[in-house]
Protein backbone atom coordinates (compact mmCIF):
# COMPACT_ATOMS: atom_id res chain seq x y z
CA UNK A 1 0.00 0.00 0.00
CA UNK A 2 1.34 3.45 -0.80
CA UNK A 3 2.30 5.96 1.85
CA UNK A 4 -0.99 7.83 1.61
CA UNK A 5 -2.98 4.68 2.16
CA UNK A 6 -0.81 3.63 5.09
CA UNK A 7 -1.23 6.93 6.82
CA UNK A 8 -4.94 6.73 6.32
CA UNK A 9 -5.03 3.27 7.81
CA UNK A 10 -3.14 4.29 10.92
CA UNK A 11 -5.37 7.30 11.30
CA UNK A 12 -8.49 5.19 11.22
CA UNK A 13 -7.27 2.76 13.83
CA UNK A 14 -7.94 5.26 16.57
CA UNK A 15 -11.53 3.99 16.34
CA UNK A 16 -13.24 7.28 16.52
CA UNK A 17 -16.40 7.97 14.63
CA UNK A 18 -15.83 9.05 11.04
CA UNK A 19 -17.86 12.11 10.26
CA UNK A 20 -16.61 13.03 6.80
CA UNK A 21 -15.64 10.78 3.90
CA UNK A 22 -14.12 12.18 0.74
CA UNK A 23 -13.42 9.95 -2.27
CA UNK A 24 -11.97 10.95 -5.61
CA UNK A 25 -13.11 14.51 -5.12
CA UNK A 26 -12.47 16.83 -8.02
CA UNK A 27 -13.49 20.37 -8.90
CA UNK A 28 -13.15 22.04 -12.23
CA UNK A 29 -14.10 25.51 -13.36
CA UNK A 30 -14.68 25.20 -17.08
CA UNK A 31 -11.53 23.76 -18.60
CA UNK A 32 -9.46 24.44 -15.52
CA UNK A 33 -8.93 21.62 -13.02
CA UNK A 34 -8.68 23.10 -9.56
CA UNK A 35 -8.85 19.96 -7.40
CA UNK A 36 -8.14 16.38 -8.36
CA UNK A 37 -8.23 12.94 -6.76
CA UNK A 38 -8.79 13.93 -3.16
CA UNK A 39 -9.24 11.03 -0.76
CA UNK A 40 -9.41 11.54 2.97
CA UNK A 41 -11.65 11.29 5.98
CA UNK A 42 -12.18 13.17 9.17
CA UNK A 43 -13.05 11.70 12.53
CA UNK A 44 -14.84 13.30 15.43
CA UNK A 45 -12.45 15.35 17.48
CA UNK A 46 -9.84 15.76 14.76
CA UNK A 47 -8.01 18.93 14.05
CA UNK A 48 -7.23 18.59 10.38
CA UNK A 49 -4.97 21.18 8.81
CA UNK A 50 -4.83 21.84 5.10
CA UNK A 51 -1.64 23.43 3.87
CA UNK A 52 -0.40 24.44 0.49
CA UNK A 53 0.78 27.36 -1.61
CA UNK A 54 -1.46 30.10 -2.90
CA UNK A 55 -3.84 28.96 -5.58
CA UNK A 56 -3.55 25.32 -4.56
CA UNK A 57 -7.31 24.96 -4.15
CA UNK A 58 -7.58 25.04 -0.36
CA UNK A 59 -10.46 27.51 -0.23
CA UNK A 60 -12.16 25.72 -3.10
CA UNK A 61 -11.98 22.50 -1.10
CA UNK A 62 -13.82 24.18 1.75
CA UNK A 63 -16.46 25.44 -0.61
CA UNK A 64 -16.87 21.92 -2.00
CA UNK A 65 -17.21 20.55 1.54
CA UNK A 66 -19.98 23.09 2.11
CA UNK A 67 -21.67 22.22 -1.17
CA UNK A 68 -21.09 25.72 -2.48
CA UNK A 69 -19.43 24.55 -5.69
CA UNK A 70 -20.21 21.56 -7.90
CA UNK A 71 -17.76 18.70 -7.59
CA UNK A 72 -17.17 15.21 -8.91
CA UNK A 73 -16.57 12.20 -6.74
CA UNK A 74 -17.96 11.53 -3.31
CA UNK A 75 -18.23 13.83 -0.32
CA UNK A 76 -20.33 12.70 2.60
CA UNK A 77 -20.87 14.20 6.02
CA UNK A 78 -22.64 12.30 8.80
CA UNK A 79 -26.33 13.09 8.93
CA UNK A 80 -27.59 16.00 10.99
CA UNK A 81 -24.20 17.54 11.60
CA UNK A 82 -24.03 21.26 12.19
CA UNK A 83 -21.13 22.61 10.18
CA UNK A 84 -20.09 26.23 10.43
CA UNK A 85 -17.87 27.80 7.86
CA UNK A 86 -15.72 30.85 8.43
CA UNK A 87 -14.34 32.02 5.07
CA UNK A 88 -11.15 33.96 4.70
CA UNK A 89 -12.41 36.95 2.77
CA UNK A 90 -14.48 39.29 4.83
CA UNK A 91 -15.51 42.68 3.55
CA UNK A 92 -15.78 44.62 6.73
CA UNK A 93 -14.26 48.06 6.52
CA UNK A 94 -14.31 50.82 9.08
CA UNK A 95 -17.21 52.45 7.26
CA UNK A 96 -19.62 49.52 7.46
CA UNK A 97 -22.43 50.52 9.79
CA UNK A 98 -22.89 47.30 11.67
CA UNK A 99 -22.21 46.88 15.34
CA UNK A 100 -20.67 43.80 16.93
CA UNK A 101 -23.92 43.19 18.79
CA UNK A 102 -25.98 43.35 15.61
CA UNK A 103 -23.58 40.96 13.89
CA UNK A 104 -23.96 38.47 16.74
CA UNK A 105 -27.72 38.97 16.72
CA UNK A 106 -27.85 37.62 13.19
CA UNK A 107 -27.39 34.28 14.87
CA UNK A 108 -29.18 34.62 18.17
CA UNK A 109 -31.36 37.17 19.90
CA UNK A 110 -30.24 35.99 23.31
CA UNK A 111 -28.05 38.73 24.76
CA UNK A 112 -26.86 36.54 27.61
CA UNK A 113 -25.71 33.88 25.17
CA UNK A 114 -23.85 36.48 23.15
CA UNK A 115 -22.09 37.87 26.19
CA UNK A 116 -21.27 34.38 27.46
CA UNK A 117 -19.72 33.42 24.14
CA UNK A 118 -17.74 36.64 23.88
CA UNK A 119 -16.32 35.94 27.32
CA UNK A 120 -15.40 32.39 26.36
CA UNK A 121 -13.29 33.66 23.46
CA UNK A 122 -11.43 35.94 25.78
CA UNK A 123 -12.75 39.12 24.27
CA UNK A 124 -13.35 40.51 27.70
CA UNK A 125 -12.50 39.60 31.23
CA UNK A 126 -14.93 42.14 32.48
CA UNK A 127 -18.00 40.75 34.12
CA UNK A 128 -19.56 44.15 34.09
CA UNK A 129 -22.33 43.93 31.54
CA UNK A 130 -22.39 47.63 31.04
CA UNK A 131 -18.76 47.57 29.96
CA UNK A 132 -19.27 44.71 27.56
CA UNK A 133 -22.30 46.29 25.99
CA UNK A 134 -20.74 49.69 25.68
CA UNK A 135 -17.22 48.87 24.60
CA UNK A 136 -17.82 45.82 22.49
CA UNK A 137 -21.40 45.17 21.50
CA UNK A 138 -22.09 48.76 20.48
CA UNK A 139 -18.85 49.20 18.58
CA UNK A 140 -18.74 49.06 14.84
CA UNK A 141 -17.48 45.72 13.59
CA UNK A 142 -14.98 47.50 11.36
CA UNK A 143 -13.42 49.37 14.27
CA UNK A 144 -12.12 46.24 15.95
CA UNK A 145 -8.44 45.39 15.87
CA UNK A 146 -7.33 42.35 13.88
CA UNK A 147 -7.11 40.19 16.98
CA UNK A 148 -10.47 41.32 18.33
CA UNK A 149 -12.08 40.70 14.95
CA UNK A 150 -10.79 37.13 14.85
CA UNK A 151 -12.16 36.48 18.32
CA UNK A 152 -15.53 37.87 17.31
CA UNK A 153 -15.54 35.63 14.25
CA UNK A 154 -14.71 32.62 16.37
CA UNK A 155 -17.44 33.57 18.81
CA UNK A 156 -19.87 34.00 15.94
CA UNK A 157 -18.98 30.60 14.54
CA UNK A 158 -19.69 28.81 17.83
CA UNK A 159 -22.81 30.73 18.84
CA UNK A 160 -25.22 28.15 17.46
CA UNK A 161 -23.40 25.13 18.86
CA UNK A 162 -21.89 23.56 15.78
CA UNK A 163 -20.30 20.13 15.63
CA UNK A 164 -17.72 21.06 13.04
CA UNK A 165 -15.85 24.25 12.25
CA UNK A 166 -14.33 24.95 8.88
CA UNK A 167 -11.89 27.78 9.39
CA UNK A 168 -10.15 29.33 6.41
CA UNK A 169 -6.93 31.01 7.59
CA UNK A 170 -8.01 31.78 11.15
CA UNK A 171 -5.15 34.15 11.61
CA UNK A 172 -4.97 36.19 8.45
CA UNK A 173 -4.41 39.81 9.38
CA UNK A 174 -2.87 38.99 12.73
CA UNK A 175 0.73 39.52 13.68
CA UNK A 176 2.95 36.54 14.40
CA UNK A 177 2.73 36.93 18.17
CA UNK A 178 -1.03 36.90 18.09
CA UNK A 179 -1.34 33.73 16.03
CA UNK A 180 -0.42 31.39 18.85
CA UNK A 181 -3.06 32.99 21.05
CA UNK A 182 -5.76 32.41 18.47
CA UNK A 183 -4.78 28.79 17.98
CA UNK A 184 -4.66 28.22 21.72
CA UNK A 185 -8.14 29.66 21.86
CA UNK A 186 -9.33 27.34 19.10
CA UNK A 187 -7.89 24.38 20.94
CA UNK A 188 -9.57 25.48 24.17
CA UNK A 189 -13.02 25.86 22.70
CA UNK A 190 -12.59 22.62 20.79
CA UNK A 191 -12.07 20.81 24.07
CA UNK A 192 -14.86 22.70 25.82
CA UNK A 193 -17.41 22.03 23.13
CA UNK A 194 -16.28 18.70 21.63
CA UNK A 195 -15.71 20.21 18.24
CA UNK A 196 -14.07 18.87 15.15
CA UNK A 197 -12.00 21.48 13.36
CA UNK A 198 -10.74 21.64 9.82
CA UNK A 199 -8.53 24.60 9.20
CA UNK A 200 -6.55 26.06 6.36
CA UNK A 201 -3.19 27.38 7.40
CA UNK A 202 -0.11 28.60 5.66
CA UNK A 203 2.01 28.17 8.77
CA UNK A 204 3.71 24.78 9.14
CA UNK A 205 4.83 25.50 12.69
CA UNK A 206 1.23 25.93 13.68
CA UNK A 207 0.29 22.73 11.91
CA UNK A 208 2.89 20.80 13.87
CA UNK A 209 1.75 22.19 17.13
CA UNK A 210 -2.00 22.07 16.83
CA UNK A 211 -3.15 19.63 14.17
CA UNK A 212 -3.36 15.88 14.60
CA UNK A 213 -3.71 15.40 10.87
CA UNK A 214 -2.55 17.30 7.84
CA UNK A 215 -3.22 17.33 4.13
CA UNK A 216 -0.66 18.93 1.85
CA UNK A 217 -2.63 20.24 -1.05
CA UNK A 218 -1.56 21.52 -4.42
CA UNK A 219 -4.49 20.63 -6.60
CA UNK A 220 -3.77 17.05 -5.61
CA UNK A 221 -2.92 15.59 -2.25
CA UNK A 222 0.84 15.63 -1.82
CA UNK A 223 0.75 14.26 1.70
CA UNK A 224 -1.82 13.08 4.21
CA UNK A 225 -1.38 11.90 7.76
CA UNK A 226 0.11 12.96 11.04
CA UNK A 227 2.31 16.06 10.77
CA UNK A 228 5.31 14.40 12.36
CA UNK A 229 5.30 11.64 9.81
CA UNK A 230 4.32 13.20 6.56
CA UNK A 231 5.80 16.68 6.61
CA UNK A 232 9.26 15.68 5.44
CA UNK A 233 11.49 17.73 3.14
CA UNK A 234 10.55 15.68 0.06
CA UNK A 235 6.87 16.31 0.54
CA UNK A 236 7.42 19.99 1.25
CA UNK A 237 9.60 20.42 -1.81
CA UNK A 238 6.91 18.80 -3.90
CA UNK A 239 4.24 20.95 -2.27
CA UNK A 240 5.91 24.30 -2.58
CA UNK A 241 7.91 23.42 -5.65
CA UNK A 242 11.40 24.41 -4.70
CA UNK A 243 14.09 24.26 -2.08
CA UNK A 244 12.43 24.57 1.26
CA UNK A 245 14.50 24.84 4.41
CA UNK A 246 12.24 23.97 7.26
CA UNK A 247 13.21 23.52 10.85
CA UNK A 248 11.15 21.02 12.72
CA UNK A 249 10.43 22.03 16.28
CA UNK A 250 11.34 19.29 18.71
CA UNK A 251 8.98 19.27 21.66
CA UNK B 1 -54.43 74.87 -3.24
CA UNK B 2 -53.82 74.11 0.41
CA UNK B 3 -55.28 70.60 0.13
CA UNK B 4 -53.00 69.82 -2.73
CA UNK B 5 -49.99 70.95 -0.70
CA UNK B 6 -50.87 68.60 2.16
CA UNK B 7 -51.20 65.74 -0.28
CA UNK B 8 -47.90 66.64 -1.91
CA UNK B 9 -46.17 66.79 1.45
CA UNK B 10 -47.56 63.44 2.56
CA UNK B 11 -46.76 61.64 -0.68
CA UNK B 12 -43.39 63.33 -0.99
CA UNK B 13 -42.41 62.48 2.56
CA UNK B 14 -43.47 58.86 2.14
CA UNK B 15 -41.35 58.61 -0.98
CA UNK B 16 -38.47 60.28 0.85
CA UNK B 17 -38.76 57.79 3.72
CA UNK B 18 -38.89 54.78 1.41
CA UNK B 19 -36.07 56.00 -0.82
CA UNK B 20 -33.90 56.79 2.19
CA UNK B 21 -34.51 53.36 3.70
CA UNK B 22 -33.77 51.28 0.63
CA UNK B 23 -31.04 53.71 -0.35
CA UNK B 24 -29.19 52.85 2.85
CA UNK B 25 -28.76 49.29 1.62
CA UNK B 26 -28.03 50.36 -1.92
CA UNK B 27 -25.12 52.49 -0.79
CA UNK B 28 -23.67 49.61 1.25
CA UNK B 29 -23.96 47.25 -1.71
CA UNK B 30 -22.17 49.71 -3.93
CA UNK B 31 -25.34 50.27 -5.92
CA UNK B 32 -25.36 54.04 -5.44
CA UNK B 33 -25.60 54.79 -9.12
CA UNK B 34 -28.10 52.07 -9.91
CA UNK B 35 -30.99 54.25 -8.76
CA UNK B 36 -29.80 57.07 -10.94
CA UNK B 37 -29.27 54.90 -13.99
CA UNK B 38 -32.54 53.00 -13.54
CA UNK B 39 -34.46 56.25 -13.45
CA UNK B 40 -33.05 57.04 -16.90
CA UNK B 41 -34.20 53.64 -18.12
CA UNK B 42 -37.71 54.60 -17.06
CA UNK B 43 -37.85 57.44 -19.56
CA UNK B 44 -38.61 55.45 -22.71
CA UNK B 45 -41.22 53.56 -20.67
CA UNK B 46 -42.88 56.84 -19.73
CA UNK B 47 -42.66 58.02 -23.34
CA UNK B 48 -44.33 54.94 -24.74
CA UNK B 49 -47.04 55.09 -22.07
CA UNK B 50 -47.79 58.72 -22.91
CA UNK B 51 -47.85 57.96 -26.63
CA UNK B 52 -50.37 55.15 -26.23
CA UNK B 53 -52.37 56.99 -23.62
CA UNK B 54 -51.91 54.98 -20.43
CA UNK B 55 -50.71 56.04 -16.99
CA UNK B 56 -46.99 56.89 -17.29
CA UNK B 57 -46.31 55.17 -13.95
CA UNK B 58 -47.22 51.84 -15.56
CA UNK B 59 -44.94 52.51 -18.50
CA UNK B 60 -42.10 53.49 -16.20
CA UNK B 61 -42.57 50.46 -14.00
CA UNK B 62 -42.70 48.09 -16.99
CA UNK B 63 -39.43 49.48 -18.35
CA UNK B 64 -37.83 49.19 -14.93
CA UNK B 65 -38.91 45.58 -14.46
CA UNK B 66 -37.44 44.63 -17.83
CA UNK B 67 -34.22 46.41 -16.91
CA UNK B 68 -33.79 44.84 -13.49
CA UNK B 69 -34.53 41.34 -14.80
CA UNK B 70 -31.83 41.97 -17.35
CA UNK B 71 -29.41 43.17 -14.67
CA UNK B 72 -30.17 40.28 -12.36
CA UNK B 73 -29.63 37.67 -15.05
CA UNK B 74 -26.43 39.23 -16.31
CA UNK B 75 -25.15 39.61 -12.75
CA UNK B 76 -25.65 35.91 -12.14
CA UNK B 77 -23.90 34.98 -15.35
CA UNK B 78 -21.02 37.37 -15.58
CA UNK B 79 -20.27 38.56 -12.02
CA UNK B 80 -19.92 42.09 -13.33
CA UNK B 81 -21.16 44.61 -10.76
CA UNK B 82 -24.60 46.17 -11.22
CA UNK B 83 -23.06 49.54 -11.90
CA UNK B 84 -21.28 48.44 -15.05
CA UNK B 85 -24.27 46.65 -16.49
CA UNK B 86 -26.75 49.37 -15.76
CA UNK B 87 -24.34 51.96 -17.15
CA UNK B 88 -24.57 50.26 -20.50
CA UNK B 89 -28.34 50.36 -20.55
CA UNK B 90 -29.06 53.74 -19.16
CA UNK B 91 -27.37 55.99 -21.64
CA UNK B 92 -29.08 54.17 -24.49
CA UNK B 93 -32.43 54.40 -22.70
CA UNK B 94 -32.02 58.07 -21.97
CA UNK B 95 -31.28 58.83 -25.59
CA UNK B 96 -34.24 56.78 -26.80
CA UNK B 97 -36.50 58.34 -24.20
CA UNK B 98 -35.48 61.88 -25.08
CA UNK B 99 -36.42 61.23 -28.68
CA UNK B 100 -39.72 59.52 -27.94
CA UNK B 101 -41.20 61.66 -25.17
CA UNK B 102 -43.75 64.16 -26.46
CA UNK B 103 -42.32 67.68 -26.05
CA UNK B 104 -45.03 69.08 -23.74
CA UNK B 105 -44.46 66.30 -21.19
CA UNK B 106 -40.68 66.26 -21.45
CA UNK B 107 -39.92 68.73 -18.69
CA UNK B 108 -42.19 66.94 -16.25
CA UNK B 109 -40.76 63.57 -17.16
CA UNK B 110 -37.22 64.82 -16.65
CA UNK B 111 -37.73 66.75 -13.42
CA UNK B 112 -40.93 65.41 -11.93
CA UNK B 113 -43.87 67.44 -10.76
CA UNK B 114 -45.40 66.38 -7.52
CA UNK B 115 -48.09 69.03 -7.72
CA UNK B 116 -49.86 66.84 -10.26
CA UNK B 117 -50.54 63.92 -7.91
CA UNK B 118 -54.00 62.81 -6.86
CA UNK B 119 -55.60 60.57 -4.25
CA UNK B 120 -54.96 57.38 -6.23
CA UNK B 121 -51.27 58.17 -6.43
CA UNK B 122 -51.22 58.81 -2.71
CA UNK B 123 -52.79 55.44 -1.92
CA UNK B 124 -50.46 53.57 -4.28
CA UNK B 125 -47.50 55.37 -2.72
CA UNK B 126 -48.63 54.54 0.81
CA UNK B 127 -49.12 50.86 0.05
CA UNK B 128 -45.84 50.44 -1.78
CA UNK B 129 -43.84 52.35 0.81
CA UNK B 130 -45.18 50.06 3.51
CA UNK B 131 -44.31 47.02 1.40
CA UNK B 132 -40.79 48.32 0.95
CA UNK B 133 -40.28 48.74 4.69
CA UNK B 134 -41.74 45.34 5.53
CA UNK B 135 -39.88 43.33 2.91
CA UNK B 136 -36.51 45.04 3.25
CA UNK B 137 -36.60 44.54 7.01
CA UNK B 138 -37.31 40.83 6.46
CA UNK B 139 -34.36 40.37 4.11
CA UNK B 140 -31.98 42.81 5.79
CA UNK B 141 -29.99 40.03 7.48
CA UNK B 142 -29.29 38.34 4.16
CA UNK B 143 -28.51 41.69 2.54
CA UNK B 144 -25.93 42.60 5.18
CA UNK B 145 -24.33 39.18 5.38
CA UNK B 146 -23.95 38.97 1.62
CA UNK B 147 -22.05 42.26 1.70
CA UNK B 148 -19.69 40.79 4.29
CA UNK B 149 -19.27 37.44 2.59
CA UNK B 150 -21.37 35.75 -0.10
CA UNK B 151 -19.96 32.33 0.79
CA UNK B 152 -20.75 32.76 4.45
CA UNK B 153 -24.32 33.77 3.62
CA UNK B 154 -24.83 30.81 1.32
CA UNK B 155 -23.40 28.47 3.94
CA UNK B 156 -26.20 29.60 6.24
CA UNK B 157 -28.65 28.32 3.65
CA UNK B 158 -29.79 31.82 2.72
CA UNK B 159 -30.79 32.08 -0.93
CA UNK B 160 -28.60 34.95 -2.07
CA UNK B 161 -29.92 35.02 -5.64
CA UNK B 162 -33.51 35.23 -4.48
CA UNK B 163 -32.73 38.06 -2.09
CA UNK B 164 -30.88 39.95 -4.82
CA UNK B 165 -33.89 39.67 -7.11
CA UNK B 166 -36.34 40.82 -4.46
CA UNK B 167 -34.07 43.72 -3.60
CA UNK B 168 -33.71 44.82 -7.23
CA UNK B 169 -37.46 44.60 -7.66
CA UNK B 170 -38.02 46.89 -4.70
CA UNK B 171 -35.44 49.30 -6.09
CA UNK B 172 -37.52 49.42 -9.27
CA UNK B 173 -40.61 50.20 -7.18
CA UNK B 174 -38.82 53.00 -5.34
CA UNK B 175 -37.51 54.50 -8.57
CA UNK B 176 -40.96 54.40 -10.15
CA UNK B 177 -42.41 56.18 -7.12
CA UNK B 178 -39.57 58.69 -6.90
CA UNK B 179 -40.02 59.78 -10.49
CA UNK B 180 -43.03 61.79 -9.39
CA UNK B 181 -40.97 63.83 -6.99
CA UNK B 182 -37.72 64.35 -8.79
CA UNK B 183 -38.10 63.05 -12.33
CA UNK B 184 -35.81 60.80 -14.31
CA UNK B 185 -32.76 63.03 -14.13
CA UNK B 186 -32.61 63.59 -10.40
CA UNK B 187 -34.39 60.61 -8.85
CA UNK B 188 -31.12 58.83 -8.17
CA UNK B 189 -30.16 61.37 -5.54
CA UNK B 190 -33.14 60.40 -3.38
CA UNK B 191 -31.54 57.03 -2.70
CA UNK B 192 -27.96 58.22 -2.38
CA UNK B 193 -27.84 61.46 -0.45
CA UNK B 194 -29.84 60.61 2.70
CA UNK B 195 -27.93 57.33 3.03
CA UNK B 196 -24.58 59.03 2.59
CA UNK B 197 -25.52 61.59 5.22
CA UNK B 198 -26.72 58.90 7.60
CA UNK B 199 -23.50 56.93 7.21
CA UNK B 200 -21.61 59.86 8.66
CA UNK B 201 -23.62 59.99 11.84
CA UNK B 202 -24.67 56.40 12.54
CA UNK B 203 -22.73 53.58 14.12
CA UNK B 204 -25.10 50.65 14.16
CA UNK B 205 -27.16 49.20 11.32
CA UNK B 206 -30.52 49.93 12.88
CA UNK B 207 -29.58 53.57 13.45
CA UNK B 208 -28.06 53.89 9.99
CA UNK B 209 -31.13 52.62 8.17
CA UNK B 210 -33.55 54.52 10.39
CA UNK B 211 -31.62 57.78 10.06
CA UNK B 212 -31.38 57.32 6.33
CA UNK B 213 -35.16 57.00 6.09
CA UNK B 214 -35.71 59.97 8.40
CA UNK B 215 -33.26 62.20 6.55
CA UNK B 216 -34.87 61.19 3.25
CA UNK B 217 -38.31 62.05 4.53
CA UNK B 218 -37.05 65.27 6.04
CA UNK B 219 -35.36 66.50 2.84
CA UNK B 220 -38.45 65.67 0.83
CA UNK B 221 -40.77 67.45 3.25
CA UNK B 222 -38.61 70.53 3.59
CA UNK B 223 -37.83 70.62 -0.11
CA UNK B 224 -41.45 70.46 -1.22
CA UNK B 225 -42.52 73.02 1.33
CA UNK B 226 -39.76 75.48 0.36
CA UNK B 227 -40.43 74.98 -3.36
CA UNK B 228 -44.10 75.61 -2.83
CA UNK B 229 -43.40 78.73 -0.81
CA UNK B 230 -41.08 80.26 -3.41
CA UNK B 231 -42.97 78.83 -6.39
CA UNK B 232 -40.09 76.77 -7.71
CA UNK B 233 -39.92 73.27 -9.25
CA UNK B 234 -40.00 70.86 -6.27
CA UNK B 235 -37.70 68.16 -7.67
CA UNK B 236 -34.40 70.06 -7.72
CA UNK B 237 -35.22 71.78 -4.42
CA UNK B 238 -35.70 68.42 -2.68
CA UNK B 239 -32.35 67.29 -4.02
CA UNK B 240 -30.59 70.47 -2.92
CA UNK B 241 -32.16 70.18 0.52
CA UNK B 242 -30.72 66.70 0.73
CA UNK B 243 -27.37 68.17 -0.19
CA UNK B 244 -27.56 70.64 2.67
CA UNK B 245 -28.43 67.82 5.06
CA UNK B 246 -25.39 65.92 3.84
CA UNK B 247 -23.10 68.89 4.39
CA UNK B 248 -24.42 69.25 7.92
CA UNK B 249 -23.83 65.55 8.56
CA UNK B 250 -20.17 66.05 7.68
CA UNK B 251 -19.87 68.32 10.68
CA UNK B 252 -21.03 65.52 12.96
CA UNK B 253 -19.06 62.74 11.32
CA UNK B 254 -17.99 60.02 13.73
Amino acid sequence: MDKLGESAKIHNMANQETILTVENLGVRFGEHEVLKDLNFFVQKGDILAIVGPNGSGKSVLFRALMNLVPFSGKMKWTERLKINYVPQKFFVDAELPLSVGEFMEFKTKSRSKIIETLKSVGLTEHHDEHHIIHHILNRRLGWLSGGQMQRVLIAWSILDNPDVLLFDEPTSGIDVGGEETIYNLLRKIKEERSLTIILISHDLNIVYKYANNVICLNKKMICYGQPNEVLDPTALAKLYGGETAFYKHEH
Amino acid sequence: MINSLYLQLIVGTLIGLGSGYIGSFMVLRRMSLVGDALSHVALPGIAVALLIGINPFIGAFAALVVAILGIWMLEKKTELPSETLVGIFFTLSLAAGLLLTPKPELLEALFGDISKIGITDAIITGVFTMLIFLIITRISKGLMLSIISKDLTKSLKINVDKINLIFLFLVAVVVALGLKVAGTLLMGSLVIIPAAASKNISVSLSRYTANSAILGGLSAFAGIWVANYFNLIPGPIVVLTGGVVFLVSLLFKK
